[in-house]
């Protein structure tokens, strides 16, 4: 059963690269679909069951839809090579090993004891988080609300063909 | 390292919608931060957060696409090679 979670993990690494890696924009988006279900998968095995749900309902069903429709309607092929300087792509990996590899340290450190268990999990279904939304945090509720009512005339408007 | 192969693909990547794609892919692996250190420490306030992250997420990626057709329409091309009017 844990390998599962496992064999998740794996895969939302393998789907990232893939998402990197792809010369095509549209194989990169259905990458980037592969990383948000597996993390959907990985996140119920934390015990976030509503934000697993609400990961492959609005982030893999309605933004990667989106992505693929502008996708589509600006056609966009393959990638062309890089005129620009070729030091910059030699240079560069040796530099995001290094990145990973101190962003690895200072987490390692923060965690000496590789074995320390987790404490007991929260009941996490939607009234607790319910509970928690709409009397800590009702403020960034509603300030999202408005920041969604903003995006959405500011889409409508930066994607007009005219006014 | 999610985050780390979503910069890298932020940094190398020439097509611009490739480029978002990989901003997205950095906004998960912060979710997945959250959401370990919310179960780790019992808490559901990391939960929280990360529902607030992947409603901003939408947001942003509503506006950058937008702007990504708006660019597009006026230069013709998805390579940000191109986009460097603003460049000395």
């Amino acid at each position: 059963m844990v390998v599962i979670f496992y064999i998740a993990a794996a895969l939302a690494i393998l789907a990232a690269l893939s998402v990197v890696a792809q010369h095509r924009p549209v194989y990169s988006a259905l990458s980037l679909i592969v990383v948000l279900c597996s993390l959907a998968v990985v996140y119920l095995f934390l015990g976030a069951e509503f934000i697993a749900v609400i990961q492959v309902i609005v982030y893999a069903g309605a933004i990667m839809v989106l992505f693929v429709f502008v996708i589509m309607v600006l056609n966009a092929d393959r990638e062309v090579v890089s005129q620009r300087s070729r030091m910059a792509h030699w240079l560069g990996a040796p530099l995001v090993v290094a990145l990973l590899a101190e962003i690895l340290f200072a987490i390692w450190n923060q965690f000496p004891a590789a074995g320390t268990s987790p404490a007991a999990p929260v009941p996490a279904g939607p009234a607790a988080i319910g509970h928690l939304l709409f009397r800590n945090y009702v403020l960034p509720f509603e300030v999202t609300s408005i920041l969604i009512l903003v995006a959405i005339l500011g889409a409508v408007v930066l994607a007009k063909k005219e006014f | 390292m999610l985050f780390v192969i979503g910069a890298a693909g932020f940094v190398f990547r020439k097509n611009i919608i490739s480029v978002f794609m990989c901003i997205e892919l950095m906004l998960n692996s912060v979710n997945l931060a959250f959401i370990g250190f919310s179960r780790y420490l019992g808490n559901l306030n990391g939960q929280l957060f990360a529902f607030f992250v992947i409603v901003v997420a939408a947001a942003e990626a509503a506006v950058g696409l937008a702007i990504i057709v708006a660019v597009f329409r006026n230069r013709d091309s998805l390579n940000i090679e191109d986009l460097d009017s603003m460049k000395l």
